[in-house]
């Protein structure tokens, strides 16, 4: 199914418009003087809205027992087609469903379709648009899931290695596809990304013998900004490497499904 | 890039911090601090919060960012330090066990009010 134009920032406004509702941990109290010019105390996370709808969304995975993944990329680094074949290797086993995130277009929505697993399809806007998927535009999603019917559900984020970083949209692992088309420095531009994700993946190795790629450096960059992180050599194309990427989702997933 | 949508939440936040009996009271000064791990453009989010600020009790104010470190502490040897380069190991004990204690702020600290005119 399609959903089509859901603005983020609109959305956001409606949602929020009474922030001091929600109880929050950051919520300061407000402090009263009886000058001019003085100074209010506020102490407050200017994400706090998306935080706790974050939370929201995490509470209705869990209670309906989704194990849901964050995949996240910069545009063109193969988030699709590692996506089609993951789900022809899930779906035999688990029950699954895609909400993929564009600024524009189906296409992505279509591709995946094909794997038989529901997909919604989240366009932020017709040009331009939004540079992350946030809280409150998954929950919208969600309306069009049988969540009880699923075990996980896989969000393909806006290509961008920025923004989604910044934004919890209620989800257990995220993980980072890094192309081998792409510089061995990126994961060094982009610290916060790599280091908020839980796995990461080489894509595109298929290529290697047509580039002047250095993998390890790539990976040691990669190691550099979160220790320890499993990072997964893989082709999406001819699904070298994806039995170790396979087991390590599958493995996230029976943690939280038991 | 969502520095336009950052902007719309700190007008939110900052409007309705304003005390209730306040009628027209209006925003000198907003304090906000930034953690040098967000991904979010100083300078850009200054030019965002102008244009959002326009009619509303904040159109005019100051938009003071305070930048923050990225500290961490080690897990194995307990060492404390500043990130400057982007390397998340202890350099003391090279472990990757580590905690940051800051650098992913994006906090509204406080608003100060414009003084009344009377």
């Amino acid at each position: 199914m399609l959903l089509d134009g859901i603005n983020a920032h609109k959305a956001c406004h409606h949602k929020e418009g009474h922030p001091h509702h929600h109880p929050h941990a950051g919520d300061g109290p407000v402090e009263t003087h009886t000058h001019g010019g003085r100074k209010i105390k506020v102490v407050r996370r200017v994400l706090d809205a998306n935080d706790i709808m974050a939370g929201v969304n995490r509470k209705l995975f869990a209670e309906n027992r989704v194990f849901v993944l964050n995949l996240m990329s910069s545009p063109g680094s193969g988030k699709t087609t590692t996506l089609e074949k993951t789900l022809q290797h899930l779906m035999p086993e688990f029950s699954c469903a895609v909400i993929v995130g564009d600024i524009c277009t189906t296409q992505d929505a279509d591709r995946l379709a094909v794997s038989g697993a529901p997909v919604v399809q989240i366009n932020t806007d017709a040009f331009g648009g939004d540079c992350h998927l946030a809280a409150h535009v998954i929950e919208k999603a969600l309306g069009g899931l049988d969540l009880n019917a699923l075990d996980i559900l896989i969000v393909e984020n806006i290509g961008n290695l920025v923004c989604p970083a910044e934004f919890d949209i209620g989800e257990d692992k995220r993980a980072v596809i890094l192309s081998v088309t792409e510089g061995e420095d990126k994961p060094l531009k982009y610290p916060l990304m790599f280091r908020e994700c839980d796995a990461a993946l080489l894509n595109k190795i298929d290529l290697l013998p047509y580039l002047d790629y250095d993998v390890k450096l790539a990976a040691a960059n990669i190691l550099q900004i979160h220790p320890d992180m499993p990072v997964f050599e893989t082709s999406a194309k001819t699904e070298e490497g994806f039995e170790p990427w396979l087991a390590w989702i599958k493995a996230s997933a029976k943690e939280k499904l038991g | 890039m969502h520095e336009m949508g950052v902007a719309m939440q700190i007008v939110e936040i900052a409007t309705a911090s304003i005390p209730g009996d306040l009628t027209g009271a209006r925003v000198a000064k907003v304090n906000l601090k930034v953690g040098k791990l967000s991904a979010i453009v100083p300078d850009s989010l200054q030019f965002c919060f102008e244009v959002v600020s326009k009619d509303t009790a904040l159109e005019g104010a100051r938009l003071h960012i305070t930048e923050i470190p990225v500290q961490a502490a080690c897990n194995t040897c307990r060492n404390a330090w500043t990130i400057e380069q982007p390397a998340f190991s202890c350099p003391a004990c090279r472990s990757g066990d580590i905690t940051l204690l800051s650098g992913r702020e994006l906090d509204i600290e406080s608003i100060e009010l414009a003084e009344e005119d009377n």
